[in-house]
C-alpha cells in the first residue's frame, strides 16, 4: 500500500513534480496547513507579496520572463477575490498562473462561514478552468491537470479551491501526466496540411502590397517562434508590424519593422495594415484597439490568421485563410515549404514590392513619434529614450503600469528580445508593474528590471516595495510623474471639453521619501539636463529604486487613431487636435 | 449622432440571426451547468430553451440541449467557445428547420373543468400525443409532446377552456434513421 500524505504534502509534492521553484502569496487561516508545510520542501521558496493581487502580478511576471507557469497561494475570502483582478489580467492576456485558494472546511462551505466565498463561482468567468476539491484523493489529479491545463493551448490561468479539511485528511498521491486528451484544451492536435501552407505561400507569393501582423502567440509560442519569425520576414522581405504583447518577438530597430500598430501604434504601421492586399496575422487577436471600426478595417487585403486559439479566429474580423496552430510548429513547416521552392524570393520579389517600401518610406518621413523636446522640462517621451539609450547595451527587462506612460513605452523603447517586455494589455490593470517587475526580478536575478511607471498607476500596489527589498529585489520603478491620471486627462482634454474630472492627484506621496521609508533608493530628476546622470545613477545601485521623474504635466500620446476612424486618419500631433470632428470624438 | 462620448467603436451592422440547436455533451460534474450558462450570459448569448440530463450513468455524461438565436458569427462562437470549455466533450449544431433533425418539447397542463370540457381539451390535444396524468371530477393533468410553437398555440387555445397551470421542458433533438450526432 502507497504512503498516505496530507492534503498539503500532496501540495507540495505535486508543485515539486511540476518542477515549481516559487510560489508567490500570502497566507490565512484557511490555508495554514498548506503554509505549516512549506518548511519541509526546500527547493520551492515562497516569495510574501503584501496583497494578493500584488502576489497575482508577480506570478505573472515571473510567467511571462520565464515560459513557465506561476504560482499563487492565497488564502479563502478576500485572499481569493484579492486574486480576482491578476487572474482577469492573466485570462486577458494569456499567461500561464496556478492560483491555489484556501476554502474554509468542506461542511461549512455554504453556511456563510467566516471568510467564506464562491470562489469557484466568482473565477469561473476569468480561469481557463477552476475546481473545488471535494476529495483529497482526487487532489493530485487536479492538481497536475491544473498545470496542464494552464500551459497548453492557449495558455491561461486556473484555480485550484482546497478546503482547510482536505488539507489535513490524508490521500493517495499519484503523478498524472498528460490527462488532457480532447482536441481543443489541450495541445492543438490539428496537423498542418501542405495544401494549407501552399495556399499560405501562394497567398505569399501573389501579394504586391503585404505586411506581417504579430502578437503575443509567437512570444507565448516560445523563443524558437521569435526566431522562425526572423527568419521568414527576412526571407519574404516583407515589412513587419507587431501589436503590444507582441513586441520584442521582432527586433525593434531593424528597417522592416514599422514599429507598433493600433490606437497609439505609428502612422506607417497604421497606414500600411490599411492599404495593404494581405495581412498575415500571427499569433494576434484582432483586439478592438487595433481594428478601430471593424467595418472600414484594412478593407482591400487578403487576411491569414494563424492562432491555437480556434474561437479568436473570425469573432472580429472574417479572413480568407485561418490555421489553428501553435506559432512554432505552423512557421517552421511553413519555412521548410517555403524555402523548397522559393530560392532568392526575396531578390526576385524586390520589383513587386518596391512600390510598397516606397510608400512606407513617404509614410515614415512623417515622423510619427517626433514630438517637440524642451531644455527646461523633461518630455517623457525623452525619458524613455534616455532610459533605452543608457540601457540598450544590457539585457533589460521591462514592465509597464497602464496609460499614457506604458504608450510612449511601447512606442520608443526598442525590443530586441521576446520576453523582456511585460505590459497589461488586455485588462489594462493600473498598478500591474511594479509587482510584475519583482516576478521578473525572481526569474532573472542579476539582470536590470525597470518598471516605467505612472504616479497614479503605481500608487496602486505601491506596498510591493516592500517585498522588493524583503527579498533583495533591485527593481528600477521609473515614475514619469505629471500628477495627472495622463490617459484620462488626455482623453478628457479631446473629448470633454477639457474637464478634468478627478484625473488630477492632489496630495502625492514625496516618492522619494516614500522609498527612503520602504528602505530602497529614492532619486529625482527635474531637469533634462540632470536625466541622464540620475538615469546611470538608478541603473548602478544594487538596490530597488523608486525614480521621480518630473516630466511635463501636459503632454498627449500621439500619433492616436480616434478609434471609429479608419487606420489612415491618424491625428499626428496636437497641431491636429482642431481636426477632431463631433463624430470622431464619439469613437476615440 | 448623438454626443455620447465613448471609448470604443461604434456597433458595426449586424448580421441577419438564424435560430440554432446546440447540443454539448458534458462530463456530469458540479458546475458544469453554471459554466455553460455562464459562458451564454457572460458572452451576451441567448438562451431560448435549456434541457439538461445525464444519459451515460457509468462515464457520467450529461447530454445538454440548447435553442439559441443569434448571427452566424455568433452561432459559430457559441461553438468555438463552447469546445474550449475543459468538461465539454463534442458539441453539435443544427439550424432549426433542418429536415434530418427532430425536436420535441413536452409539457404539463392542467385544466379545470367538468368532463365535458375535459373531452374538449383531449380532442384539442389530440394530435400531440395526449396522455391524462390524473383526473378528477373538477380537474385533468395532461401530458402533451409536440414542437414548441405548436404547444404556444395549444396553451393559448386551452386558456379559455379552463388552463389554470403550464410546466414546460426545452427542446431535446435527436437525429434521424441510423445516423447519430457526431
Amino acid at each position: 500500500m502507497p504512503k498516505l500524505l496530507s492534503g498539503a504534502e500532496i501540495v507540495f509534492k505535486a508543485l515539486e513534480d511540476q518542477n515549481v521553484e516559487y510560489i508567490f502569496g500570502y497566507p490565512g487561516g484557511a490555508v495554514l496547513p498548506i503554509y505549516d508545510e512549506l518548511k519541509n520542501h526546500k527547493s520551492i521558496k515562497h516569495i510574501l507579496a503584501r496583497h494578493e493581487q500584488g502576489a497575482g502580478h508577480s506570478a505573472e511576471g515571473y510567467a511571462r520572463s520565464s515560459g513557465k507557469p506561476g504560482v499563487l497561494l492565497v488564502t479563502s475570502g478576500p485572499g481569493a477575490t484579492n486574486a480576482v483582478t491578476a487572474l482577469t489580467d492573466a485570462y486577458m492576456d494569456s499567461i500561464p498562473l496556478v492560483c491555489i485558494s484556501g476554502q474554509v472546511p468542506t461542511h461549512l462551505i455554504g453556511t456563510d462561514a467566516f471568510q467564506e466565498c464562491d470562489t469557484t463561482g466568482i473565477t469561473r468567468p476569468c480561469t481557463k478552468h477552476n475546481w473545488l476539491v471535494k476529495d483529497v484523493n482526487d487532489l493530485s489529479r487536479i492538481l497536475h491537470l491544473a498545470f496542464e491545463v494552464a500551459t497548453t493551448g492557449r495558455p491561461g490561468p486556473v484555480l485550484v479551491d482546497i478546503p482547510k479539511d482536505i488539507q489535513f485528511k490524508k490521500g493517495k498521491y499519484k503523478f498524472f501526466k498528460h490527462t488532457l486528451k480532447k482536441k481543443l484544451n489541450g495541445k492543438v492536435t490539428h496537423k498542418i496540411s501542405n495544401s494549407e501552407l501552399d495556399k499560405f505561400i501562394d497567398l505569399i507569393k501573389k501579394s504586391s502590397k503585404p505586411i506581417f501582423y504579430t502578437g503575443g502567440g509567437v512570444i507565448n509560442s516560445g523563443p524558437e517562434a521569435s526566431k522562425y519569425l526572423r527568419e521568414l520576414v527576412s526571407l519574404t522581405g516583407f515589412p513587419i508590424t507587431s501589436t503590444l504583447q507582441g513586441l520584442g518577438a521582432y527586433p525593434g530597430d531593424d528597417p522592416q519593422f514599422l514599429g507598433m500598430l493600433g490606437m497609439h501604434g505609428t502612422y506607417e504601421a497604421n497606414n500600411a495594415m490599411h492599404d495593404c492586399d494581405l495581412m498575415i496575422n500571427i499569433g494576434a487577436r484582432f483586439d478592438d484597439r487595433i481594428t478601430g471600426k471593424v467595418d472600414e478595417f484594412s478593407p482591400g487585403s487578403k487576411k491569414i490568421h494563424v492562432d491555437i486559439d480556434p474561437s479568436s479566429i473570425g469573432k472580429n474580423i472574417k479572413v480568407d485563410l485561418a490555421i489553428v496552430s501553435d506559432v512554432t510548429t505552423l512557421l517552421k513547416s511553413l519555412i521548410k515549404r517555403f524555402k523548397e521552392k522559393n530560392k532568392n524570393f526575396v531578390n526576385s520579389n524586390k520589383q513587386k514590392t518596391s512600390k510598397w517600401w516606397e510608400q512606407i518610406g513617404k509614410w515614415r518621413e512623417k515622423k510619427s513619434l517626433n514630438f517637440i523636446n524642451s531644455d527646461k522640462i523633461i518630455k517623457p517621451q525623452h525619458a524613455v529614450q534616455r532610459l533605452y539609450e543608457l540601457t540598450k547595451n544590457q539585457d533589460t527587462f521591462i514592465t509597464t503600469e497602464v496609460g499614457q506612460h506604458q504608450m510612449w513605452a511601447a512606442q520608443h523603447y526598442k525590443f530586441n528580445k521576446p520576453n523582456r517586455w511585460m505590459t497589461s494589455g488586455g485588462l489594462g490593470t493600473m498598478g500591474y508593474g511594479l509587482p510584475a517587475a519583482i516576478g521578473v526580478q525572481i526569474a532573472n536575478p542579476g539582470k536590470l528590471v525597470v518598471d516605467i511607471a505612472g504616479e497614479a498607476s503605481v500608487l496602486m500596489t505601491m506596498q510591493e516595495m516592500s517585498t522588493a527589498v524583503q527579498y533583495r529585489l533591485p527593481i528600477k520603478i521609473f515614475i514619469l510623474n505629471n500628477e495627472y491620471m495622463g490617459m484620462v486627462r488626455q482623453w478628457q482634454e479631446l473629448l470633454h471639453e477639457k474637464n478634468y474630472s478627478e484625473s488630477y492627484t492632489a496630495a502625492l506621496p514625496d516618492f522619494v521619501k516614500l522609498a527612503e521609508s520602504y528602505g530602497c533608493v529614492g532619486i529625482r530628476a527635474k531637469t533634462p539636463n540632470e536625466l541622464d546622470e540620475k538615469i546611470k545613477e538608478m541603473i548602478n545601485v544594487d538596490r530597488p529604486v523608486i525614480f521621480d521623474c518630473v516630466v511635463d504635466k501636459a503632454e498627449n500620446c500621439f500619433p492616436m487613431i480616434p478609434s471609429g476612424k479608419p487606420h489612415n486618419q491618424m491625428i499626428l500631433g496636437p497641431e491636429e487636435e482642431e481636426e477632431i470632428s463631433d463624430e470622431g470624438k464619439v469613437l476615440v | 449622432m448623438t454626443k455620447s462620448k465613448s471609448a470604443y467603436s461604434v456597433p458595426g451592422k449586424l448580421g441577419k440571426t438564424e435560430r440554432h440547436i446546440i447540443v454539448v455533451w458534458v462530463d456530469n460534474e458540479a458546475g458544469v451547468l453554471a459554466r455553460i450558462a455562464g459562458l451564454f450570459s457572460g458572452r451576451g448569448y441567448n438562451i431560448e430553451s435549456l434541457a439538461v440530463a445525464e444519459v451515460d450513468k457509468k462515464k457520467h455524461i450529461s447530454r445538454i440541449t440548447i435553442v439559441t438565436e443569434g448571427t452566424p458569427q455568433v452561432i459559430e462562437q457559441i461553438n468555438l467557445q463552447l469546445k474550449k470549455l475543459v468538461p465539454v466533450h463534442k458539441v453539435a449544431d443544427f439550424k432549426r428547420g433542418e429536415k434530418d433533425i427532430l425536436f420535441r418539447e413536452l409539457a404539463l397542463f392542467k385544466i379545470l373543468g367538468n368532463s365535458k370540457r375535459q373531452e374538449k381539451v383531449k380532442k384539442i390535444c389530440k394530435q400531440f400525443n395526449p396522455v391524462v396524468l390524473d383526473k378528477t371530477n373538477k380537474s385533468v393533468v395532461i401530458q402533451v409532446t409536440a414542437l414548441r410553437a405548436e404547444i404556444d398555440k395549444l396553451a393559448l387555445d386551452l386558456k379559455s377552456l379552463g388552463l389554470i397551470s403550464t410546466s414546460r421542458t426545452g427542446a431535446v433533438a435527436m437525429t434521424k434513421g441510423q445516423k447519430t450526432f457526431n
